[in-house]
């Protein structure tokens, strides 16, 4: 497989979310706004890149039998980093992911990319993937949390869309808890419907 | 000593900054943990197991017990090591690290005692405690519980109510799925997408229990 199509399968093909439905904790409770999904996006990135690269590098180093724990270990170490720098440069944004900084350790996606891409091969193509597993991570993120703050708050990014009238009163459910499983239930059932119809029209 | 007493011991210790322990404060906790930020519908945690193990009423069961158990012994060893430990010692910013190294072993460990003591146990959680390292609930509570500054006795309480939370919201939705079975879903919602549309359904009603206890 060459490089680009290592980059490209996480956006569209593999999208984690859409299509694997990893990582939903984080997903589904950092999209209430699109600020929140890009900072949390930008963040898990970061420590898929890195991790990838790291396990990349010492996979012929790291003994089969405590691989796991060796990664979450890495893993574990780049989330610290980047709980450190975003509460010294985005204290804001760190406080209003809050929990969910920390818990980029238990993301499946991370550790599924370490275990399933990055310990069979060679630094190069890992980056890349990482690159791109985490930019469909970020990606899926922001079209729903442009669902979500639009619905809920009128907004995009902080800027007024739809007015003041509408800021009153918004559906105010699609920025709760409940908006973000049944819009995440009905995009769902969008992607099958598409899916369907293509399938349909190779036949 | 009294048990109350011994109790009253515990909740207030010294570390915490908890002026005492009482019964108020505790139902607050309890209440919060299991109806009002229930782990589940309303902050977003362990939504994987939620999903993937919620379609038969037994292995909802039987998730939520090593849920609670592991919780319980994750908050108790992290609560531990975290005030005496790190705190101590200025390695705050290890906490991280030592909280997933402490959860990934303590797994390991629950699931060897149980095996070697009490293998009918062992058949029952056996299955599911290896999910459990990466269900980001155990994570969260032990961060939670250092977040919010409880005492141990507190943290302790929290983490059997969130645990509660978990197995209410998880058993919930496997007897709603099981009853999807024989419903007619429209063809493009059947599996996840309908499981999202019911979690949000019952996401709507433990809203509202968010004025319970002011």
């Amino acid at each position: 497989m060459s490089l680009a199509q290592e980059f490209t399968k996480g956006i569209v093909k593999e999208n984690p979310i859409f299509r694997q439905a990893l990582g939903m904790c984080p997903f589904l409770a950092v999209t209430s706004s699109v600020e929140n999904a890009l900072g949390m996006g930008a963040a898990a990135t970061f420590v898929l890149v890195c991790s990838n690269f790291l396990v990349s590098l010492l996979r012929k180093v790291i003994p089969a039998s405590v691989r796991i724990p060796s990664y979450i270990v890495i893993i574990a170490a780049f989330v610290t980093i980047v709980d450190l720098l975003m509460n010294a440069y985005l204290p804001a944004l760190h406080k209003s992911l809050g929990i969910f900084i920390p818990l980029i350790v238990v993301n499946c996606i991370i550790l599924g990319r370490a275990e399933g891409f990055a310990n069979k091969n060679k630094v190069i193509s890992s980056l890349f993937d990482g690159i791109g597993m985490g930019l469909g991570f970020t990606l899926a993120m922001v079209v729903m949390a442009t669902f979500r703050e639009i619905l809920g708050n009128g907004s995009w990014l902080g800027f007024n869309l739809l007015g003041e009238a509408y800021q009153n009163q918004p559906l105010l459910i699609a920025i709760l808890a409940p908006g973000a499983f049944i819009l995440m239930g009905f995009i769902l059932g969008f992607f099958n419907i598409m899916e369907k119809r293509n399938r349909g029209g190779a036949r | 000593m009294t048990p109350i007493m011994l109790m009253s011991a515990v909740l207030s210790a010294p570390e915490s900054g908890d002026p005492s322990f009482s019964i108020g404060r505790m139902m607050a906790i309890i209440v919060g943990a299991i109806f009002i930020n229930n782990f589940v519908l309303s902050r977003f945690l362990g939504i994987c197991p939620f999903l993937g193990v919620s379609k038969q009423l037994d292995s909802a069961v039987g998730m939520g017990a090593a849920v609670i158990f592991v919780m319980v012994l994750a908050t108790l060893g992290s609560w531990l090591i975290y005030h005496n430990v790190l705190v101590p010692n200025e390695m705050v910013y290890l906490r991280t690290i030592t909280f997933i190294i402490i959860i990934a072993s303590l797994v390991q460990l629950v699931e060897m005692i149980l095996q070697k003591f009490s293998p009918a146990l062992y058949d029952a959680l056996g299955i599911y405690l290896p999910l459990i390292t990466t269900n980001c609930a155990i994570l969260g509570v032990a961060v939670l519980n250092i977040d919010d500054k409880l005492s141990l006795g507190y943290s302790l309480i929290n983490s059997v109510a969130a645990g509660i939370g978990f197995t209410l919201a998880l058993v919930l939705m496997a007897g709603l799925r099981e009853r999807m079975e024989t419903s007619n879903v429209p063809a493009s919602l059947k599996g996840l997408p309908i499981a999202f549309l019911i979690a949000g359904a019952m996401s709507i009603a433990f809203l509202g229990f968010a004025g319970l206890g002011g």
